[in-house]
């Protein structure tokens, strides 16, 4: 039987739509609150998470994920034996739940960072401070990010 | 590669004094693609250290969340005169560093 043209345009078509299906399910995969939970039990084990003492300054509001100004500091006297030994910063949604580690030391004097990170989404993000005593105490922030970073096509 | 290096030039002995870094890198995520579609390789810089006359005052792990050009800015108490060196180390072996002198009264 000679192929007709209806049937050569339906073979054509659902050849076209089963070749889109895996390129649209390609996308990257999206930290999960699991993971980001995952990642801080990694830095604070078993340890009591705290909140209060640190303060995360980040807009709230982004138009551009790709570089978002964003200042840490806890409330400490940052002596010998009252002081942060390192600040921890993670994410929600960006591909990897980690966005840096900051390791401290008395003579720092304040206990202070600032840094420019991404943002891949709209979404939560957590800075953990680590004391001298072993004590972890945390704050979140949440971020709309209208322009995302990290994933995006090179051009 | 070319760093910019914020640090005050002369400080009273006990002051704390805010040290600002900027440095030079694409911090490829390893999480883009190409137009057509290949994973373009992570090169970022994954560790920062900073070193007052020879003992390490700050150092900092980076991830890929990091923006291009890594801005850092973190704070130490003035005690002595001498030099502040700067490290980032990165994939791929990337390796940079940079220097500033202060003059502690």
């Amino acid at each position: 039987m000679p192929t007709t043209r209806r049937q050569f345009l339906n073979l054509a078509g659902s050849l076209t739509v089963a070749g889109t299906i895996p390129i649209v399910t390609l996308r990257p995969l999206e930290a999960t609150p699991a993971m980001l939970t995952a990642a801080i039990r990694n830095v604070v084990g078993e340890a009591p998470l705290r909140t209060g003492k640190v303060k995360l300054d980040i807009p709230p509001l982004v138009e551009n994920g790709n570089t978002v100004p964003m200042t840490v500091s806890v409330a400490s006297p940052m002596t010998a034996d009252d002081y942060v030994k390192s600040i921890h910063v993670f994410n929600e949604k960006n591909p990897q739940p980690n966005i840096g580690n900051f390791y401290l030391s008395p003579s720092s004097g304040r206990a202070q960072v600032s840094t420019r990170i991404r943002l891949a989404d709209t979404q939560k993000v957590v800075a953990i401070a680590r004391l001298s005593d072993d004590t972890f105490w945390q704050v979140a922030a949440d971020v709309v990010v209208t322009l995302a970073a990290c994933t995006e096509e090179m051009n | 590669m070319a760093a910019l290096i914020n640090v005050p030039a002369k400080a009273r002995r006990g002051d704390v004094i805010e040290i600002r870094t900027l440095t030079s890198h694409i911090m490829e995520t390893g999480f883009r693609h190409t137009a057509d579609g290949a994973l373009v390789p992570r090169d970022i810089i994954t560790s920062f250290m900073c070193r007052y006359n020879g003992t390490e005052i700050f150092r900092a792990d980076l991830f890929p969340a990091i923006a291009a050009n890594p801005y850092l800015s973190f704070f130490t108490v003035a005690k002595e005169s001498g030099k502040f060196e700067f490290e980032w180390i990165g994939d791929n072996g990337y390796s940079s560093s940079a220097s500033a002198m202060i003059t502690v009264e």
